[in-house]
């Protein structure tokens, strides 16, 4: 924004203004995506941590590492910073605040300085977050469940449920800035049907983080005000009904995995189609698919109530609403297929991402088919069956996304290429240590192993072991990318401006971009993924 | 999208091509952040329409706790402030410097009655041991449902009081910088916006009157 260099060809987003103080005020969302890139990173770290603690306790059927109740905190903790600091803002704030403004052809998001905002506020629950674990954390897992959590936690939960509240305005602050862009911002020619599908989906997640998201918030002020003054409007002993808490909170919560794992499938729609060189199967298909995804996710949040108290017939109603979704998340499966199909497909990176995604996400997707039947869902419930189902899609599915889509953009992003070779073990090993890890507990849950235990009965020692096995490779399988992105900043080859041969306004700018994207307003005169009409580019990386 | 006489004005933000762009962009935004707000309210009156439905009696008898007058004139206060915030909006439109600053002021001094009032309330609540978690006592069998309807009655309009409170401070930006001549009729709507964001407030407290005050009353 200060620069005054001259040659505008040599002057890009990273070097148009040194020192901190060019970071931490800036309003190009570009610089953002990078610094919440640092945070987001430093939480799933401290979530990673915890992980290792969980496993290495469950390595031997004794409760013998942790006491219980240490045990709650630490799983709580877990949970909670992984999916409120780590997986609903990853790809949205990360990747999408990078990329969304470019593939839509505009200088920047619509409000700048409320993205700044958006950053702090989520800074500020982080270090919320961060204080209410020194001072013990909480143990009523990342649900709150009431009334343990209103009238009888005696740890964090009026702070850790401030840091989410808080929170959530900043995703709120990211949605109605990615809504606006996407509505005003558009590139002259860039009809609502030419765009890109990572930007159908991160709008569509946009409007479920605008219309989730605040109910979520007042459930936690009314969560906190119980909490602390114990007025009891959760609390049955007191009149309140507990059930209601649930009602809210996954009215929330359930929209909020789609929060998570639609951007996830925006990126593995981009990647299907760069690495493929053909256009998405079925565009429109695709894209309906996003929104009824946002649509129907706020119909189904009684399935995680199917043994709350809640009347048959409302479960029955929400077990076949749940049943619904999956027919949207089948489509994209099949389209992204379909687009394999005689494609010419390559192999690198982010292409071995996207092929994982969609192996894990379809288990992940028909476990969660199982778990929404209620006779089943009534003997696996709070099983080791629905953790492994949710970690099928939600680290098999947006973590995979979000990692296959941070190599695509890496060359975009830092304007150099990261060391391919190392890259792709890292995706082995992930792919290897994820299924290790978690497959074993679909079979340890079927055969009766409740979540949220410190020890357990020896006969599913061997589950287990393999898990913790699994997670140590997984473990190493992440941290390799955090040393050889770094290590490719400094050393890495100078990236092209488009290293894949990919089509997207976003490779037609130089890599790293200028401060407002484009040197010249760019127009779009053909549909998204056009491959059939370029000339094949090279690809270099 | 060229860049038309207009698109000089000193209000226009870099990353937008015209103040067309521009004014457009914001008012969405704005429509986008009511919606947010209504969910959030939205939480507040499931859990009052469950426990009211749960506990007609109780609901009944919190609801003759409260002052009925004092309620009636801050609904009339609100109702006025929208009236003088839509004076506002129509003078920072026409370009009527002075009515938009003196609007401003009214709206602004309308909002400070309006929370002067709800503080007199909310100290008689509480001399009268009426707020759960902090004093509450009542001899009624119906004690605890009463308590759960002080509850949301004090989660409710605290919500709404905390609007207002937001309002207010937005308020005096405003005023500030009407004073000094800053919105014309090419760039009024950061004052449309914000009596969108009024409007909006007062319409919570037009549900909230009812439901609270007025429901179940002989
Ligand atoms: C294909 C559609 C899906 C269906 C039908 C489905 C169904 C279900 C059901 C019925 C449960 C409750 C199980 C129980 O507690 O007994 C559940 C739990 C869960 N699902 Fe899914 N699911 C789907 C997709 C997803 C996705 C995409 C995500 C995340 C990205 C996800 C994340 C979760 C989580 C986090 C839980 C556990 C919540 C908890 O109790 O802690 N699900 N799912
Ligand atoms: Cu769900």
């Amino acid at each position: 924004m200060s620069t005054l260099i001259t040659d505008s060809s040599r002057s890009n987003y990273l070097n148009a203004a040194y020192g901190i103080k060019s970071w931490l005020l800036t309003k190009d969302h570009k610089r953002i995506a990078l610094l919440y890139l640092v945070a987001v990173s430093i939480f799933f770290s401290v979530g990673g941590l915890f992980a290792a603690l969980i496993r290495l306790e469950l390595l031997t059927p004794e409760g013998d590492m942790v006491q219980p109740d240490i045990y709650n905190r630490l799983f709580t903790m877990h949970g909670v910073i992984m999916i409120f600091f780590f997986l609903i803002p990853a790809i949205p704030a990360v990747l999408g605040n990078f990329i969304l403004p470019l593939m839509v052809g505009a200088k920047d998001l619509a409000f700048p300085r409320i993205n700044l905002a958006s950053f702090y506020v989520y800074v500020v629950a982080g270090i919320l977050g961060v204080w209410a674990l020194i001072n013990g954390g909480v143990d009523t897992g990342w649900t709150f469940y009431t009334p343990y959590s209103s009238m009888y936690s005696n740890t964090q939960v009026t702070l850790v449920a401030m840091a989410g509240f808080i929170a959530g305005f900043s995703s709120i602050m990211t949605a109605v800035n990615f809504i606006v862009t996407v509505h005003r911002m558009r590139a002259p020619g860039l009809t609502w049907f030419r765009m890109p599908l990572m930007v159908w989906a991160l709008y569509a997640t946009s409007i479920i983080i605008m219309l989730a998201t605040p109910v979520l918030a007042i459930t936690l002020v009314m969560l906190m005000l119980d909490h602390s003054l114990h007025i009891g409007i959760f609390d049955p002993a007191q009149g309140g009904d507990p059930v209601l808490f649930q009602h809210l909170f996954w009215f929330y919560s359930h929209p909020a995995v789609y929060i998570m794992i639609l951007p996830a499938m925006g990126v593995i729609s981009e990647l299907v189609a760069a690495f493929s060189r053909k256009k998405v199967f079925g565009y429109t298909f695709v894209v309906y698919s996003s929104l009824s995804i946002a649509f129907l996710g706020f119909l189904v949040w009684g399935h995680h109530l199917f043994v709350s108290g809640q009347s048959v017939y409302a479960g029955a109603v929400f077990s076949i609403l749940s049943m619904l979704v999956a027919i949207p998340s089948a489509v994209k499966v099949f389209n992204w297929t379909a687009t394999l199909f005689q494609g010419s497909v390559s192999y690198q990176t982010p292409m071995l991402y996207a092929l994982g995604f969609i192996g894990l996400f379809t288990i992940g997707g028909l476990t969660g088919v199982f778990l929404a039947t209620m006779g089943l869902d009534t003997h696996v419930h709070d099983t080791y069956f629905v953790v492994a189902h949710f970690h099928y899609v939600m680290v098999g599915g947006t973590i995979m996304g979000y990692l296959g889509g941070l190599h695509y953009w890496w060359p975009k992003i830092s304007g150099k290429l990261y060391p391919e070779f190392w890259a792709k073990i890292s995706a082995l090993l992930v792919f290897v240590g994820f299924n290790l890890t978690f497959f074993p507990q679909f079979i340890v849950g079927y055969l009766g192993m409740p979540r949220r235990y410190h020890a357990y009965p020896p006969e599913f020692q061997v589950f287990n072991v393999l898990s913790t096995a699994g997670a140590s490779v997984l473990g190493l399988g992440y941290l390799l990318p955090i040393i050889y992105l770094t290590w490719s900043m400094r050393y890495g080859k100078k990236a092209p401006a488009n290293p894949w041969g990919a089509v997207g306004l976003e490779w037609e700018t130089a890599s790293p971009p200028p401060t407002f994207n484009f040197d010249d307003d760019p127009v779009v005169e053909h549909e998204a993924y056009d491959y059939h009409h370029r000339p094949e580019e090279p690809r270099v990386a | 999208m060229s860049a038309s006489a207009e698109a000089h004005s000193p209000e226009l933000q870099h990353h937008f091509d015209s103040m067309e762009q521009q004014r457009s962009a914001s008012t969405l935004g704005m429509w986008a952040f009511v919606a947010q707000e209504l969910m959030f309210f939205g939480g507040l009156f499931t859990a009052y329409l469950v426990y009211r439905y749960l506990y007609p009696i109780g609901f009944e008898l919190g609801s003759a706790q409260l002052d009925i007058k004092l309620g009636g004139f801050n609904t009339a206060v609100l109702l006025a402030s929208s009236f003088t915030m839509a004076m506002a909006v129509w003078a920072a439109q026409t370009g009527k410097k002075k009515v938009l600053l003196w609007m401003l002021i009214a709206t602004l001094a309308l909002g400070a009655v309006f929370l002067g009032v709800k503080y007199v309330e909310y100290s008689a609540k509480i001399e009268h041991h009426l707020v759960p978690g902090y004093n509450f006592e009542s001899d009624s069998p119906y004690a605890g449902q009463i308590k759960m309807f002080m509850a949301l009655y004090f989660a409710m309009t605290g919500m709404h009081a905390l609007h207002m409170v937001v309002g207010f401070g937005l308020l005096l930006f405003y005023i500030y910088h009407a004073a000094k001549g800053r919105y014309t009729p090419e760039y009024s709507h950061p004052i449309e916006l914000f009596g969108l964001y009024w409007h909006f407030v007062d319409i919570v407290w037009i549900f909230l009157f009812p439901l609270l005050y007025l429901l179940g009353r002989a």
